[in-house]
């Protein structure tokens, strides 16, 4: 088979997209002193003593589990809030439509630093600071305009005579939307679930403002840890490569799924 | 597509609007409330109408931020969003590759933004960084490289986290609307003799407007603003050189605890984010149509 020059240049930055990465992992095999006293490509004398530290602290467990939680939450409310709003922008013309949208959007483009603040007393004031459903109240900010955002262009792939079909045919609109629409573009819905995870799952600004204990999220938990031992270089690693783990597996579950979304390009 | 007319899709609006503007508006009144005043402590608080504005407006250290974003936004969106078409271009378009190409590009958009800064520094560290410790046994530069010392290798390492980091989701993007393109768009182009450019340009380019405004908006505001990896990275050094918008911003609203200051820089922050966003979305919107006709 002829191997093009495209693929070959795609497998270079393939490598280079996953050498830092490597890295990390490298290093995270490996003590603290082996790290400083030789430099090596690989780690020769594998250790696991950087990952049982950490794995030994209970309060790692559950912070996967606290991510987790406010993660697939925010996911679950950002999909059924935006689904019927981007039905109404991709179907309907209607009273500040167009403004209504940029509106949306305008809202990730708050400087999160200061934000943060007003966020903190907002919560506290409602008593719902440290819960799972905080952090993910506060991630639909971003995570639901973008949704409306990516869901309206799957929804515009579907020619609206599929509607006018249903209405005639005696389908009443939720019965419609739920049974007939959803389904079609389920691929949309998953892309768009993957984009949602993914910004609410790498975001930390609002995640640690908004949790003192019991809604810690893991990667918050991976800076405290840190502080607390001084620079160690493999176990800063190990940490790293723990919080990467999650991310990874769902995107290994859902690659195909995400193909197929692709696949069908409306994002 | 000609849509309906009816004010009625309001109803299917509104719980979107509800939720977005409980957290969206009350935080803002919050900001603007305090970027008017001067506050000593709870409850007390003294109205000193725009003097924080001007005060900031006249800081030499926040035009010096200023100027370092803009650059840096304006470099991000050079260099991801053609390196981010130029991968998708040349991602496979069926079979087992499809979803490997996607796995691996999707890598580094997962990964937690403080983790990031952690990856790059312990990759590009002079003493045990595969990048430091490869690039310095080369001995090309003058100065070794060590991006702890020097502003420019620290805008350097910046710069390559910041690509390395986004342009994944500039090429999925863009590789989701060349998905879209319909098999009979290239096959007029074969029967027309088009060149590869000229199919890119005339075909592929304007088909991939919508999703390349996502790419362009999203790459923009976010790179704005970015906080955690360059902080977690340099912490804003050597100096000031990598001190951008948001760190100076948080040096000065939570560190130093000047809410009304603070208050007052956020939101000539967001309305400079927010009139570039306006921009380039009519921008785009009218090449876009331009390129259609």
């Amino acid at each position: 088979m002829k191997i093009k020059k495209k693929t070959i240049g795609l497998l270079i930055y393939f490598v280079i997209l996953v050498l830092p990465i490597y890295w990390m992992l490298n290093m995270s095999l490996r003590s603290n002193a082996d790290i400083l006293a030789s430099f090596s490509l690989y780690p020769r004398d594998i250790t696991f003593v950087n990952y049982m530290k950490i794995l030994t602290d209970s309060s790692w467990y559950m912070g996967y589990v606290n991510s987790m939680l406010y993660v697939f939450m925010n996911t679950v409310i950002s999909l059924s809030f935006a689904l019927p709003a981007a039905y109404a922008f991709s179907r309907y013309r209607f009273l500040g439509d167009g403004q209504m949208f940029f509106w949306l959007l305008t809202n990730r483009m708050a400087p999160a630093a200061v934000f943060a603040l007003p966020f903190f007393q907002l919560y506290s004031t409602i008593g719902l600071l440290d819960t799972h459903i905080a952090v993910a109240l506060a991630h639909c900010l971003f995570n639901v305009p973008l949704a409306v955002w990516i869901l309206e262009g799957f929804m515009s792939g579907i020619p609206k005579e599929i509607d006018e079909t249903a209405f005639i045919d005696g389908y009443k609109f939720p019965r419609f939307f739920i049974t007939i629409f959803i389904p079609l573009i389920r691929a949309g819905v998953g892309v768009t679930a993957f984009f949602c995870f993914m910004f609410s799952w790498v975001e930390l600004l609002f995640a640690r403002t908004l949790t003192v204990t019991a809604a810690k999220p893991i990667s918050a938990i991976m800076t405290r840890t840190i502080s607390a031992t001084g620079l160690d270089y493999g176990l800063l690693a190990a940490a790293g490569i723990l919080t990467i783990i999650p991310g990874a597996l769902v995107i290994w579950f859902v690659r195909n799924h995400l193909a197929k979304g692709f696949a069908l390009g409306r994002v | 597509m000609d849509k309906w007319q009816d004010n009625k899709a309001w109803f299917l609006v509104l719980p979107v609007f509800v939720i977005v503007a409980f957290s969206a508006l009350i935080p803002l009144m919050t900001v603007v409330n305090y970027s008017v005043q001067d506050i000593f402590g709870p409850g007390e608080a003294v109205f000193v109408g725009t003097e924080w504005f001007k005060e900031m407006l006249a800081n030499k250290r926040l035009h010096d931020a200023l100027l370092r974003q803009f650059l840096f936004s304006g470099l991000v969106l050079l260099i991801e969003i053609p390196l981010g078409i130029l991968i998708a271009l040349a991602m496979p378009k069926k079979g087992w590759g499809v979803s490997t190409s996607l796995v691996i590009l999707a890598l580094p958009l997962l990964i937690p933004w403080n983790v990031i800064g952690t990856i790059w520094i312990i990759f590009t560290r002079p003493d045990i960084g595969l990048f430091g410790v490869g690039i310095n046994s080369l001995h090309l530069l003058e100065v070794p490289f060590d991006h702890t010392a020097t502003p420019l290798y620290a805008w350097i390492t910046v710069m390559l986290m910041e690509v390395w980091h986004w342009t994944p989701l500039v090429a999925l993007l863009a590789y989701a609307g060349l998905r879209a393109i319909p098999e009979a768009y290239y096959q007029a182009a074969r029967i027309d003799g088009a060149s590869p450019w000229a199919t890119f340009w005339y075909i592929q380019l304007p088909k991939m407007r919508g999703v390349l405004t996502i790419a362009v908006l999203l790459r923009w505001m976010d790179s704005f603003l970015i906080y955690a990896e360059p902080f977690v990275l340099t912490g804003g050094g050597p100096g000031n050189s990598t001190t951008f918008l948001s760190i100076y911003l948080v040096k000065i609203a939570l560190l130093q605890f000047d809410l009304g200051p603070g208050a007052a820089f956020s939101l000539i922050y967001f309305l400079i984010v927010l009139l570039f966003s306006f921009i380039f979305y009519q921008v785009l919107q009218r090449v876009g149509k331009g390129e259609k006709g």
